[in-house]
């Protein structure tokens, strides 16, 4: 009989929850590891630039709590990927913290190997001189220093550095920036799978249920592969596979449906079979693999680009409405008048929900709403100088003249007291890059730490 | 009739902090085709719409699952950059979803 390998995907992302009945039942299938994406740039810069965890920790502790102490009574691996949310070294350190604390929770002992990605902003300089770096997509080119200006810098790890974690015979994988795919190939990779299936399969895996129906990144799934094709089903038996859904699900969040690319080649999935399989599961053949001709990494960094203050306000008035344009130049140079901030450094803008607050002046909609939402934002070097803008651009507002006023008490009504938020620091993705490499496993050093000892 | 709605999905998400992609389902294969024999259905308005170069704008049909992807660079800031209004990309859809089909 043909050999064949499984594993558990626990869900889309460690801490958006999962069913414990899932876990449970996907154990019943005898996997021979756990894997979780616990992160993503989805949202945004900010944690990447502060370091801050994206998940909050009494969740991310919910879900690990049961998958390790599966994954150590099973003695099979459990895998964790980009951990802390952006996978730099402060954000591993977060989520080892939590590790630590659920294994002591429930007398756990192991190893865990941590895979740091942190990149040193000289080797990004180094290969930006010697021209080995690279737009990622519609990115402007890369301006010397822009590394330097990074508070966190990362790579998106690939296979290969799992598989050096994996063969230190760690139970536990922690590994920092990695490709969503790599979490759930290194092991069939590592074992001598065709590595089209495996990133393919890998790619389906990492969202957990989405590619199901009910569908959804909040329960596990279980993915066989075997020497010719992979198999996905949901463990949950409230949720099935069909092959539409599976083959839809090279649409998500990727430009083409019919390939995406890894750091090892472009997989092309157009000559793919996709068939119902007993047990709500769908199979799937005919994924190929074109293999890259160099290897290269992304590199991501994130900048920071100031501190941020809002205060949220709204208006039922006809005139105000229809005045909102001249109110908001008006302020914004009333502000710069009675302000010693510099205007240079510091922005300030009305977003009107209701206007155009989403597609600005590409909203080709001209009604006019009867009630509009407005966030006054300021960004500025310091929060002191952002909140001091804000304030002062809210209580302008308020009492802002204009033709045809009758508002002559107040503009704006204000939902909140006090009516100002202090947003913290604004990060932007400056760097978002393809980098050459030489040698993937130098740049992802591996350090084995035993938990619960 | 416009794109959206004749679609019975249709979505949009970031592709990475600089790229959103729009997936717009439908119920039949005639509701597919009349999309893509649209004339204004085409790269050229799609990037007059966001602002962005019609080469950036890329139209894939997936009929395997009677949907098109489109997908094109972000007209303003990247991802919860200052200035960006949605961090998600979530609401890409429109104006596209304002096209008569």
């Amino acid at each position: 009989m043909d050999r064949s390998l499984t594993y558990l995907s626990l869900c889309g992302m460690l801490g958006y929850g999962y069913p414990l009945a899932s876990l449970q039942k996907g154990l019943e299938a005898a996997p021979d590891f756990i894997g979780v994406d616990a992160g993503s740039t989805d949202p945004g810069p900010y944690y990447l630039g502060s370091g801050e965890a994206f998940v909050k920790r009494s969740q991310v502790a919910r879900d690990l709590g049961p998958a390790l102490e599966a994954a150590i009574e099973r003695d099979i691996p459990l895998i964790i990927g980009t951990a802390g949310g952006a996978g730099a070294r402060r954000h591993v350190g977060v989520f080892m913290e939590i590790l630590r604390e659920v294994a002591a929770d429930r007398s756990l002992r192991f190893d865990a190997a941590i895979i740091y990605a942190d990149v040193e902003p000289d080797v990004v300089e180094a290969a930006l001189e010697a021209n080995q770096i690279r737009p990622c997509g519609p990115v402007p080119p890369l301006q010397p220093g822009a590394a330097d200006d990074c508070t966190n810098l990362v790579a998106q790890m690939s296979t290969s550095p799992l598989i050096k974690a994996l063969q230190t015979g760690a139970e536990v994988i922690v590994a920092g920036r990695s490709c969503d795919t790599a979490i759930f190939a290194a092991v069939p990779i590592m074992r001598g799978y065709d590595p089209a299936l495996a990133f393919h399969a890998a790619k389906i895996a990492e969202c957990g249920t989405l590619c199901a129906r009910p569908g959804g990144a909040n329960d596990a799934l279980l993915c066989t592969l075997a020497e010719d094709h992979f198999t996905v089903r949901p463990p949950n038996p409230e949720k099935a596979c069909y092959p539409d859904t599976v083959a839809a699900h090279t649409l998500y969040e990727q430009p083409d449906p019919d390939r995406f690319v890894e750091p090892e080649g472009i997989i092309d999935i157009s000559e793919c079979e996709f068939g119902a399989v007993e047990d709500r599961g769908v199979t799937v053949r005919g994924t190929r693999l074109h293999e890259a001709d160099s290897p290269c990494l992304k590199i991501e960094g994130a900048a920071l680009r100031g501190y941020r203050t809002i205060s949220v306000a709204g208006s039922r008035d006809p005139h105000v409405i229809a005045h909102l344009d001249e109110i908001e130049q008006t302020v914004r140079a009333s502000v710069e008048e009675n302000t010693d901030i510099p205007q240079s450094d510091y922005s300030l803008q009305f977003i009107t929900y209701g206007k155009d607050a989403i597609w600005q002046d590409h909203e080709p909609s001209t009604q006019t709403p009867h009630e509009v939402g407005i966030v006054i934002e300021a960004i500025a070097p310091t929060q002191q100088q952002s909140d001091a803008i804000c304030s002062l651009a809210r209580s302008t507002a308020l009492h802002q003249h204009f033709e045809d006023r009758k508002t002559t008490a107040g503009n704006f009504a204000f939902p909140f007291s006090p009516s100002d938020f202090s947003g913290g620091a604004v990060y932007e993705f400056a760097i978002y890059h393809l980098m050459d490499i030489a040698n993937e496993r130098d740049m992802f050093p591996v350090r084995v730490e035993e938990v619960g000892s | 009739m416009t794109l959206y709605n004749l679609a019975a999905v249709m979505r949009s998400k970031n592709a990475g902090p600089f790229v959103v992609t729009v997936d717009i389902f439908f119920e039949d294969l005639a509701d597919y085709r009349r999309v893509l024999d649209a004339p204004d259905f085409c790269k050229s308005s799609i990037a007059e719409m966001y602002g962005v170069a019609p080469a950036a704008v890329s139209i894939r049909p997936f009929e395997r699952v009677l949907a098109i992807k489109v997908t094109f660079p972000r007209p303003g800031a990247s991802s919860g950059a200052p200035g960006d209004r949605d961090v998600y990309g979530c609401q890409h859809h429109f104006p596209l979803g304002d096209i008569e089909v």
